[in-house]
């Protein structure tokens, strides 16, 4: 069974996003066995990249810290292959796509597939371009996961049918980062997927409180929890573990039945 | 494979959120073009406005003083706002506002073409925000304050290297936070489909009115075209409607900063490999991780880490060159037309000028060049006398 599936299977995902080698890539490891301890359901690795055009400031100053730190993708797939002989939670990375082509599809997709990474998110692809890298993808069994914005609209049908994994809805306008109110109406575009796939949705960015965990998951499938667990990072730096598994237990505990 | 395609390079590698939007900006591009109401009012504001056409001048001294070719300048600098940059903001500026758009953003190097923007923002009653890497806002103050007066409100962007591919960034960043009231006036033919082709086609102006002018003052056309590129925009503008014709040699000058052997450059033709950044495939100035390079000039119009698509294209069907031409070179070529033609001309059009101090002497005296000076250099004349020593206090 596909890793991604288990992480959806009978119950609602929590899934937690960190950035590789934020402050270290030792670091990183231990941090997703402490959110998987926590009760993370997916864990979401960002790859650092100079310039993240859709992250807020908070996830753009981890990409500095990583890259400062000198962690690069090799080394990733590294710890990510190094991590897997501890856990099987599913893992997926949130790349911006010059990091794929410049290592290659095809090298990347195999060193994903080497090393148990499940799935790729890609937010400077869309739809229009997917064409060039899904092929390669899934020969590996890499899953591209789908990304459905509030003003996707009539192109939600075309997204939902052909995802892959889970469906990434982006709950706000904008770059990632906290925010104190969501107000799309994500309630119709989980609707409307659900009318054309099974493929289960997670709902993010802005998520930062229990009760927007507990209003979204009671929507969707699972929240997924970016900047929030960043700033954790950015606040305790190499202590962060132990804190890590605490926020993320008291978030995921908010999870919709 | 996708629309907007030069080749392999081009293409629309942005977020979800900005694809209805864009592909509405295609529709409305694809419409107004044709629409002769719109084609008449940019016409006019054309040459009502900005000043158009731009004289074709005959620099008969550096003729006589480099020996060789015959040499023209197209003047662009002598545009109202100074700089090339005005021809693209009309455009889109007038197309945002026929879209229903009460706010444009867009982002500056040297602030050109946020003055640009500004004004036709102004002229055209629109809201206007413009992003600037907080480093070019120290190198190119006056800008920001000519920007505020003309309304606009400048974000001074402190993420990264502080220049212009990080005002890219934010602007894209903000265009994806406010897409129903907002367009994204684009200063370069770089970014996403449709962007390279809208820039192109109103800056093909250029092209458009310096082959009439030299057929008209030479009876045949010249034997180089070429201009400064840095996402290329004049250099488009310049080269677009001599692509046809096989017999002109098409060269773009890029900024090599100290030099391409070093890691103070942004001379992306020369560097840079091919890469996906900023909505499109083209060239860019990259590790191998596909790290985006801080780049450097001395220009900030030029100190941009990629090229657009349609240069890349260009370059690899051999139909343009592309060379680099150091700060020291293009100061020296500052100085140089300051002096032999009594013109201060851009840092960024100097790029242009000190390589046509290389070849003019070594062509024929019965050869033409076109060299489009992009923009005029009074922004520039502060970090001249700073690189030369010079203390000026105003």
């Amino acid at each position: 069974m596909n890793r991604i599936k288990k992480a959806f299977d009978n119950k609602k995902a929590f899934i937690g996003f960190l950035t590789a080698g934020d402050p270290t890539l030792e670091k990183t490891e231990e941090f997703v066995l402490e959110m998987e301890r926590g009760g993370a359901a997916l864990i979401e690795l960002g790859i650092p990249f100079s310039d993240p055009i859709a992250d807020g400031p908070v996830i753009q100053a981890a990409n500095i810290r990583s890259l400062t730190a000198g962690c690069t993708t090799d080394k990733i797939f590294d710890t990510v292959a190094s991590m897997r002989k501890k856990t099987q939670i599913p893992l997926v990375f949130l790349a911006y796509l010059n990091t794929l082509y410049k290592y290659g599809y095809e090298a990347f997709c195999r060193r994903c597939r080497e090393c148990g990474v499940d799935g790729v998110i890609i937010p400077d692809m869309p739809f229009e371009e997917k064409g060039e890298l899904v092929p390669i993808a899934s020969r590996y069994d890499v899953d591209v996961i789908t990304l459905i914005a509030p003003t996707s609209k009539e192109r939600i049908k075309m997204l939902a049918k052909e995802a892959e994994g889970f469906i990434y809805v982006v709950s706000s306008m904008g770059v990632t980062g906290i925010r104190d109110e969501i107000t799309t109406d994500v309630a119709e575009i989980v609707d409307i997927i659900r009318s054309v796939t099974d493929t289960p949705t997670a709902i993010g960015f802005g998520i930062n409180t229990k009760e927007q965990v507990y209003k979204y998951s009671s929507i969707a499938d699972g929240v997924i929890v970016g900047s929030a667990i960043v700033r954790v990072v950015g606040q305790h730096g190499e202590q962060a573990g132990k804190e890590l598994c605490h926020y993320v237990s008291g978030m995921a505990g908010a999870l919709a039945e | 494979m996708s629309k907007g395609r030069f080749g392999k390079h081009g293409g629309q590698y942005i977020p979800e959120t900005l694809m209805n939007e864009i592909h509405g900006l295609e529709k409305a591009y694809e419409h107004y073009k044709n629409d002769a109401g719109f084609v008449a009012e940019l016409d006019n504001l054309n040459r009502q406005y900005a000043g158009r056409p731009s004289i074709l001048y005959f620099a008969e001294k550096m003729t006589k003083a480099l020996g060789g070719a015959k040499i023209y300048f197209k003047r662009e600098d002598l545009n109202h706002t100074g700089s090339h940059k005005i021809n693209n903001v009309l455009g889109q500026v007038l197309l945002a506002k026929r879209m229903g758009k009460t706010r444009v953003i867009a982002e500056t190097g040297a602030g050109q073409h946020g003055v640009a923007t500004a004004t036709a923002a102004a002229l055209l009653d629109m809201e206007c925000e413009i992003f600037m890497g907080k480093e070019d806002t120290i190198r190119q103050a006056l800008n920001v304050y000519r920007m505020e007066l003309l309304g606009a409100k400048v974000h001074a962007v402190e993420s990264g290297t502080k220049t212009l591919k990080d005002a890219v960034n934010a602007c894209m960043g903000e265009w994806t936070a406010r897409v129903s009231d907002t367009l994204y006036v684009l200063g370069s033919v770089m970014g996403p489909h449709p962007f390279p082709t809208i820039v192109r086609d109103f800056q093909s102006v250029i092209s458009r009115e310096a082959r009439e002018q030299i057929l008209e003052a030479e009876g045949r056309l010249p034997d180089v075209v070429m201009a400064c590129i840095g996402g290329g925009s004049n250099a488009i503008g310049s080269f677009y409607e001599f692509i046809k014709d096989e017999s002109v040699r098409l060269i773009g000058c890029e900024a090599a900063g100290h030099g391409v052997d070093t890691d103070k450059t942004a001379a992306t033709m020369a560097v840079g490999t091919e890469g996906i950044f900023h909505g499109m495939k083209s060239y860019f100035c990259q590790n191998e991780y596909g790290q985006i390079a801080p780049v450097y000039s001395i220009s900030a119009g030029l100190d941009y880490p990629g090229v657009g698509p349609e240069h890349a294209y260009l370059k690899d069907i051999g139909r343009a060159e592309y060379v680099p031409v150091t700060d020291e070179e293009a100061v020296r070529a500052f100085e140089y037309i300051a002096r032999e033609e009594g013109i201060i001309a851009a840092i960024e059009s100097s790029h242009a000028v000190a390589h046509l101090m290389k070849i003019a002497p070594t062509m024929r005296k019965d050869q033409i060049i076109i060299c489009t000076l992009s923009g005029r250099g009074d922004k520039d004349v502060a970090a001249i006398a700073r690189y030369r020593g010079v203390d000026l206090h105003e």
